[in-house]
């Protein structure tokens, strides 16, 4: 099983590296914080292996300032806490130079203190909820601003009328739902046709939820679902909905956490026409795409995984990265991180993304339907990059917000109405 | 196709396309039906349509694609159907080199075997690889137009349901032709469902059209009145909102009403049957539990992991006989069985006996062996969710009326949840294995003084357990992920089930798994999943408060051990 090769190897180089305290001065160390075991291996072992993979190319392409690049792999095992104790043993006992990794907010929460405390950069590959600027870590997945909003915008141009807003019950469906419910009303969509419905953690029984969004779609106006359920729960409710009878072209799902990934678990021919919003697809026509395909098969060894959006983050991510590190002439994170600020690099559609002040970056936005063979049909793009938007215009507390990080300002919260950086690190 | 060649305006063929939104969606269909309906006539006229139709679908551009769509619909030529079929199941192709539609044939190696469009003899095949063909793309809207069109050519279809399907699309977009085509229809239509399917269609239009007069629109809202159809129901409601004419509105509210009463108990049935399909589920789950902690007191909480090899077996078996999914599920069952089986003896016979009397360190040590079984199935089959495929029979809904359908798949998972349930009960009951595991709960020291082996019984007990646990796998299967967190998500649940419906007693599993079920979904509409869950969560503590030993507590001598 190549798999298990590959996290021998990565046991062995992780513990080889913890066993030669000499630290190797030729090797500069990136350290790797995803989970291998419990719940979130299923998303995450894929970015451990991408990390590896751009990490394998780099050095084989002379490494980075003349010295080799390391991966030092760790296992936060998806448990939050852990997250922040393995980020501190990165940092301060591996002395890796940056880190990339977490998935779920609530981990890049955990750690999110231990990297300010210690000065260190992170990575973070994964769409989120925004609301959050932070000196030290950069988002390299997509902002609400990114993805939900132009997957409304797109759909309220194909004629949709009602919305459901389903979630899961935590922090990224309820803060995007609230930024999608004000962005509504904010379009003139009276309230009694937004249907907001959350569900616990890995439900598995949608029967009467998407009974409910039948009714709720069967009253005249187009319908549409915007899902941010997370994770497994999504299978049981696609297939509820094929079940059920319920096609793409009479109530389309839009979701905002079903990738290339998830769909290798489903049979997908019930699902074709339901949509995605990412920023990329594994379909999309390009060179530098079809390169990394190529690249991505070779190193797994197995012609049948797909790619997916976070891993072009990380890939987008970890480029920016070194091109910092070349232009700044150092590893050191404080410098590095001014350094990338401005730095572009391609992506994986074809065109080139920025880091922008506020630690996030440009990206075009794709609306693709799921196909019958589990891959993406792009049927939208927005015409030009987003940027991302660290602090939403349509919440109410957040709306006169900017973050810029260059000096002088130097700030992730700065109100432009009372001329205040309100000092919160994040 | 036969529609009376009524002629209209040419210029209503040049619809214009801009704008968008539901409106410009329902002209567009209105359109295409429109050129559907006179295409006979006109098809002399535009033979060259479908040509250019064909080549509009060459384009990238969705708008282009989709007036190649109408073009190729109005032409009357025979393929048309064959066309539309195609591009709506996506398998037309553009070979990019020389942009020519080709369909897609067979697979060779890694390759794609490729013909012309229109090519029945073969003659053009040729083999190219994937990347070089580009599918004709569609969007949702698109194929709901492909719908509308192709619904127009399927009315007189041998198969009532085709014309069922083709009348429900129809409703609310009829044309003056279409009208007249549906009540010729009408006519000589057999099956009573499609009648009413179309006598609705008509009665909608009757009643929004301006120059219905006002006994014309009085039929139309009775035939309404009396149909469970949304698309009725949603037209008295918007007929109710506009109209002037006050004896037409009471009557449409009156309809209304009764539709609503009606509505409500099938909203009712529909609840009921979610509960009881969520509550087989519980049960299934729940039920090799009630034999290890019920009937010998193990607290198991590797039994999770137990379920999810049950759904992995099923997977493996999928993979042995790709060809055949009906008859692996079936095959799965006694496989799903075996293996769960194999492994609960193995955990009993390598820890479990160690451990009797010692509750605490049950718990602690199989709640390590479900975390070994889980990352072992990581390490094997990967951390990523495996698809297990839903056979055809499975698939699909009962409908009793247009606001009740039952699924399939839910309504065998109820069977499938009961046949155990009654296979495990008879065992107990009636065979030697079923009395000497009875003896052994009972009282251990007199049933082996009477020459019963009861380490045997206990591992065969406990295999019995985990193999139902792996049979409940089989069936999980067909509703959720199979992957390495299965078990956890039903562990909690199974306990719960057991703990409520009393220690030691199978018909308290099923009644308090079946009643939970219902309870949640009664709760769920105007609670919420999550705190329907809360609620049902805190009602079983209150409840054991008061009755400790759950539903049906076992009686005499033996309830007080």
């Amino acid at each position: 099983m190549n798999l298990k090769k590959l996290m021998l190897a990565a046991a062995i180089a992780g513990s080889m590296s913890a066993g030669s305290v000499m630290a190797d001065e030729d090797t500069i160390k990136v350290g790797v914080l995803h989970s291998l075991s419990g719940t979130m291996a299923i998303s995450e072992t894929t970015l451990k292996d991408t990390m590896l993979m751009l990490i394998d190319e780099q050095n084989k392409k002379g490494g980075l300032l003349g010295k080799k690049l390391e991966a030092v792999v760790v296992d936060p095992a998806s448990n939050w806490p852990l997250f922040a104790e393995k980020a501190r043993e990165l940092i301060e006992k591996k002395d890796v130079d940056a880190v990339f990794g977490c998935w779920t907010s609530v981990s890049r929460k955990s750690v999110l203190p231990v990297f300010e405390e210690l000065d260190s950069l992170l990575f973070y590959p994964v769409q989120y909820e925004g609301e959050e600027s932070s000196k030290n870590v950069f988002y390299t997945g997509a902002a609400p601003n990114q993805q939900a909003i132009p997957a409304v915008d797109y759909l309220m141009d194909q004629g949709v009328k009602r919305w459901v807003l389903a979630g899961t019950d935590y922090v990224y469906p309820r803060t995007t739902n609230k930024i999608l419910e004000a962005y509504l009303k904010d379009k003139g969509v009276p309230a009694s046709d937004i249907m907001i419905n959350y569900t616990p953690f890995g439900h598995s029984d949608w029967q009467s939820i998407v009974s409910d969004i039948k009714k709720f779609g069967s009253k005249g106006k187009k319908t549409a679902v915007v899902s941010t359920i997370n994770g497994d729960a999504n299978v049981p409710f696609y297939k509820e909905l094929g079940n059920q009878g319920i096609s793409a072209d009479e109530i389309p799902v839009v979701a905002f956490s079903v990738g290339e990934e998830e769909l290798s678990g489903i049979d997908t021919k019930p699902l074709v026409g339901h949509l995605a919003a990412w920023n990329y697809f594994m379909s999309v026509e390009s060179d530098v795409n079809e390169e990394f395909i190529e690249a991505w098969h070779a190193f797994i060894k197995d012609e049948d995984r797909v790619t997916n959006d976070p891993m072009e983050a990380h890939y987008i991510g970890f480029n920016m990265w070194v091109e910092a590190v070349k232009k700044a002439g150092t590893t050191d994170p404080s410098v590095v991180g001014d350094a990338l600020i401005g730095v572009a690099v391609p992506n994986l559609t074809g065109g080139y993304s920025a880091m922008m002040p506020n630690h996030h970056i440009t990206k075009p936005v794709l609306i693709g339907e799921i196909q019958d063979d589990g891959q993406f049909e792009t049927v939208w793009k927005t015409s030009g990059l987003v940027a991302g938007d660290a602090w939403s215009d349509f919440l109410p507390g957040s709306k006169d917000l900017i973050s810029d990080w260059r000096a002088p300002l130097s700030c992730g919260n700065y109100n432009v109405k009372t001329s205040k950086c309100s000092g919160q690190n994040y | 196709m036969c529609t009376p060649g009524l002629m209209a305006p040419r210029g209503a063929i040049l619809f214009p396309f801009s704008g968008s939104g539901g409106l410009q969606m329902l002209l567009r269909v209105l359109w295409v039906s429109l050129l559907l309906g006179f295409g006979l006539a006109t098809s002399i006229a535009r033979a060259d349509s479908f040509e250019q139709g064909l080549e509009q679908l060459k384009s990238k551009d969705f708008s282009h694609i989709e007036q190649g769509i109408a073009a190729i619909a109005s032409s009357g030529n025979a393929n048309t159907e064959l066309v539309l079929n195609l591009l709506l199941n996506g398998e037309l192709y553009r070979l990019k080199k020389t942009d020519e539609l080709v369909v897609v044939q067979g697979k060779q190696d890694k390759k794609l075997i490729i013909v012309n469009l229109f090519d029945d003899s073969g003659a053009s095949a040729q083999t190219v690889s994937k990347r070089k063909i580009k599918k004709v793309r569609i969007n949702n809207n698109i194929r709901a137009s492909l719908k509308a069109a192709l619904a127009s050519l399927k009315l007189s279809a041998a198969e009532p349901e085709q014309r069922r399907q083709a009348v429900n699309q129809l409703i609310g977009k009829l044309t003056p032709e279409l009208y007249q085509t549906l009540s010729q229809r009408l006519d000589v239509e057999s099956d009573s469902s499609v009648q009413e399917l179309i006598a609705v269609a008509l009665a909608v239009t009757d009643l929004n059209s301006a120059d219905s007069d006002s006994a014309v629109q009085q039929t139309a809202v009775a035939t309404l009145s009396d149909s469970l159809q949304p698309a009725a129901r949603n037209a008295l409601a918007q007929f109710v909102e506009t109209t002037d004419n006050a004896i037409l509105k009471s009557q449409a509210s009156k309809g209304l009403r009764s539709i609503d009463e009606k509505r409500k108990w099938a909203g009712h049935a529909e609840t009921l049957f979610f509960g009881l399909s969520l509550g087989s589920v519980l049960v299934l789950a729940a039920i090799g539990l009630a034999i290890t902690f019920g009937v010998m007191g193990v607290i198991n909480m590797a039994h999770g992991e137990l379920i999810m090899l049950g759904a992995y077996t099923t997977y493996v078996v999928q993979l042995l006989m790709p060809d055949n999914i009906a008859l692996s599920i079936l095959v799965s069952i006694p496989a799903a069985f075996l293996v769960s089986a194999f492994v609960g003896i193995l955990i009993e016979r390598g820890v479990i006996r160690f451990l009797y009397g010692r509750p605490l360190e049950t718990l602690l040590a199989t709640f390590g062996i479900s975390l070994i079984l889980q990352q072992a199935v990581r390490s094997i089959f990967s951390p990523l969710n495996r698809s297990v495929a839903t056979p055809e029979f499975m698939s699909g809904v009962i409908e009793i009326n247009p606001v009740l359908s039952l699924t399939l798949n839910r309504l065998y998972i109820i069977a499938f949840c009961l046949i155990v349930f009654a296979l495990l009960f008879m065992l107990l009951r009636y065979t030697r294995l079923g009395i000497e595991v009875r003896a052994v709960a009972q009282n251990r020291a007199m049933a082996r003084a009477m020459g019963v082996r009861s380490e045997w019984v206990d591992a065969m007990t406990f295999g019995l357990g985990s193999g139902i646990a792996g049979v409940a796998g089989v069936a999980l299967s067909q509703l959720t992920n199979v992957g390495p967190n299965l078990g956890q998500a039903y562990i909690i649940d199974s306990f719960m089930v057991v703990v409520f419906g009393g220690v030691g007693n199978l018909w308290g599993t099923l009644v308090a798994g079946l009643s939970l079920g219902v309870a949640n979904k009664i709760m769920e509409p105007w609670a919420g999943a999550v705190l329907a869950k809360i609620l049902v969560l805190v009602f079983i503590i209150l409840f054991i408060q008061k009755r400790p030993r759950g539903l049906f507590p076992q009686k005499g001598r033996s309830a007080e051990g």
